[in-house]
């Protein structure tokens, strides 16, 4: 395979957007395309993430009208769904072909448009990536298997669930910290000095998950232009590389074997690792998929960075801050930033690409800048897990 | 009871049309027995072991060697919640209480809960409980009214 490399990245602000989901897609890719100093008529195809768009928008095939919208011409341009993974499944597929040889240029990223549908429509389309058979009339929710899996992780570890609530809520005040900081947040300049109390005296929503325990629903794009290494050069000086990919796929919540150890995270997480040639311990900076606080803490143990039951301690003693053992979420992550699903992954990745350009905003940028980054992106209730690990170089053979 | 153990072609209506049918207990098959108190399961005939809810291969070793069995129905709490922002349509159900059990036999099934959620606390996981109903519930996305078991606590 190939070398392949991250040339342009494009982000727009998350939160209430009034533009369709096509035009939000197109003002990310095009900030891509001018970052990346590309002529569009170079894109040689499309990967997009986009998981709800028939229930946000009514639309069916978003990808093809997005390539139409950008005036692509008849190049192949394909959705990828992996419910809150689709962007990152998107990317891992673009990295793919042009790693294979198929392709030099190609836009990869994701949108979503969640706000239009409600909180408790959201709630049920979001509810369509769970085993429908078996758990679509019990009426869970994410929110409702996260608490479940918080409420087991408080039993394997012999964590009271009061404190475990408390240390949950750590994340949640770390990521709004860091939000707050971030322009194009959701919650930027608001819940920048949440308290822990604050987390755990709000609105509960699935026990003992409160709503600040919890990420928005969130509209918006994220898109990257990536390129064969050997062309990169030619558009910037500093190309990241795409070094490992790993993707898993889960079963329905009834087979799994323990909810705090998804087999689906640590088999994807490990494949990309193997796939970089590097180990957790070359990792500088992380954004992972912090949809709940509880979720944060079962992603760095999943991925290796802490040992099992021993992130939530870590959290509250600041291993996870800047200047800690490992940063995680310095762009606000999904409870800070906004989560909009279809665009997270690329959104994920933008954020690594702009700490290792040392361009993150004031407060979230770790220093020195990180050589090795990674992301980590999950759909559904562990079913769609991908791992992306970023380098300023290229890949170790 | 001998109707419903009969092996059934999975709800195709003619018939498969000659084709190979490799469903033992389909979904239909498995929530007709919920509805009635039972909880089937298949039995792999190399492993030993108990798939449950169904599938076309056994869940631990992936044989094909599949006969249907039942289940007694009794099991561990593993873990709960307890819903108080619903997905649209479950809106007069809140509060509810989605459950994980493992059942006696080995693998795991989600249901619901049936216990005063104002009195459901952690100390609840580990105990032991037994399906004594069920839940049906669908809307238009659903293809059909779907059913699930509802569990209660052995006080």
């Amino acid at each position: 395979m190939r070398d392949v490399a991250i040339i342009g990245i494009g982000h727009t602000k998350f939160g209430r957007a009034s533009k369709t989901l096509i035009e939000l897609f197109s003002e990310a890719a095009l900030q891509a395309i001018d970052d990346a100093g590309v002529d569009l008529k170079k894109i040689e195809a499309l990967f997009q993430g986009a998981a709800l768009p028939d229930f946000e928008e009514g639309q069916v095939m978003p990808a093809v009208f997005s390539a139409a919208d950008l005036n692509l011409g008849p190049i192949p341009a394909t959705r990828c769904e992996g419910a809150c993974a689709s962007a990152s499944v998107a990317i891992r597929d673009a990295a793919m072909w042009v790693g294979a040889g198929e392709y030099d240029i190609v836009l990869a990223g994701g949108v979503e448009k969640a706000s239009t549908m409600g909180v408790n429509f959201a709630t049920r389309t979001f509810a369509m990536a769970c085993h429908a058979p078996t758990e679509g009339p019990v009426g869970l929710t994410f929110p409702g298997v996260f608490a479940m899996a918080a409420r087991v992780y408080s039993r394997n570890y012999d964590i009271p669930l009061d404190n475990l609530r408390a240390e949950m809520a750590s994340v949640s005040v770390k990521n709004h910290r860091h939000g707050a900081l971030n322009p194009l947040a959701q919650f930027y300049k608001k819940y920048g000095d949440l308290t822990v109390e604050d987390v755990i005296n709000s609105r509960l929503v699935a026990d003992p998950l409160t709503l600040l325990d919890c990420c928005p629903f969130s509209d918006g794009a994220s898109a990257l232009v990536l390129c064969s290494a050997e062309e990169a050069r030619k558009y910037t000086d500093e190309p990241i590389y795409i070094v490992g990919t790993g993707q898993g796929s889960g079963t329905p919540l009834a087979k799994m074997e323990d909810l705090t150890k998804p087999v689906s995270r640590i088999n994807s997480a490990r494949a990309a690792f193997k796939h970089a040639n590097l180990s957790p311990e070359d990792i500088d900076i992380v954004e992972v998929h912090d949809c709940f606080t509880i979720a944060e803490l079962i992603a760095l143990e999943c991925m290796g960075f802490f040992k099992w039951g021993e992130a939530a301690d870590a959290t509250v003693e600041g291993q996870t801050e800047l200047g800690g053992k490992i940063p995680v979420n310095m762009s606000g992550g999904l409870i800070g930033k906004g989560h909009p699903i279809g665009a997270t992954g690329a959104s994920q990745v933008y954020w690594i690409v702009k700490q290792m350009r040392g361009e993150a905003p004031k407060g979230n940028q770790i220093d020195p800048i990180p050589e090795y980054g990674m992301t980590d992106t999950l759909g559904g209730d562990f079913g769609t897990l991908c791992h992306l690990i970023l380098g300023r170089s290229k890949r170790r053979k | 009871m001998e109707n419903e153990l009969k092996v059934n072609p999975s709800g195709v209506s003619g018939g498969t049309g000659g084709a190979r049918e490799y469903t033992v207990l389909t979904q239909a098959d498995y929530e007709n027995g919920v509805k009635e108190g039972k909880l089937f399961g298949l039995r792999c005939t190399a492993c030993k072991k108990i798939t449950c809810p169904p599938m076309p291969v056994c869940q631990w070793c992936g044989s094909r060697n599949l006969e249907r069995t039942e289940l007694g129905g009794e099991g561990e709490l593993i873990t709960f919640t307890e819903i108080r922002v619903p997905p649209e349509g479950f809106e007069d159900d809140v509060p509810y209480i989605p459950c994980l059990v493992r059942t006696k036999e080995g693998p795991c099934v989600v249901g619901r809960l049936d216990y005063d959620a104002e009195r459901a606390t952690q100390e609840l996981l580990g105990k032991q409980v037994k399906l004594n109903g069920s839940y049906t519930k669908g809307d238009k996305f659903s293809g059909g009214p779907r059913t699930c078991p509802v569990f209660g606590v052995i006080e």
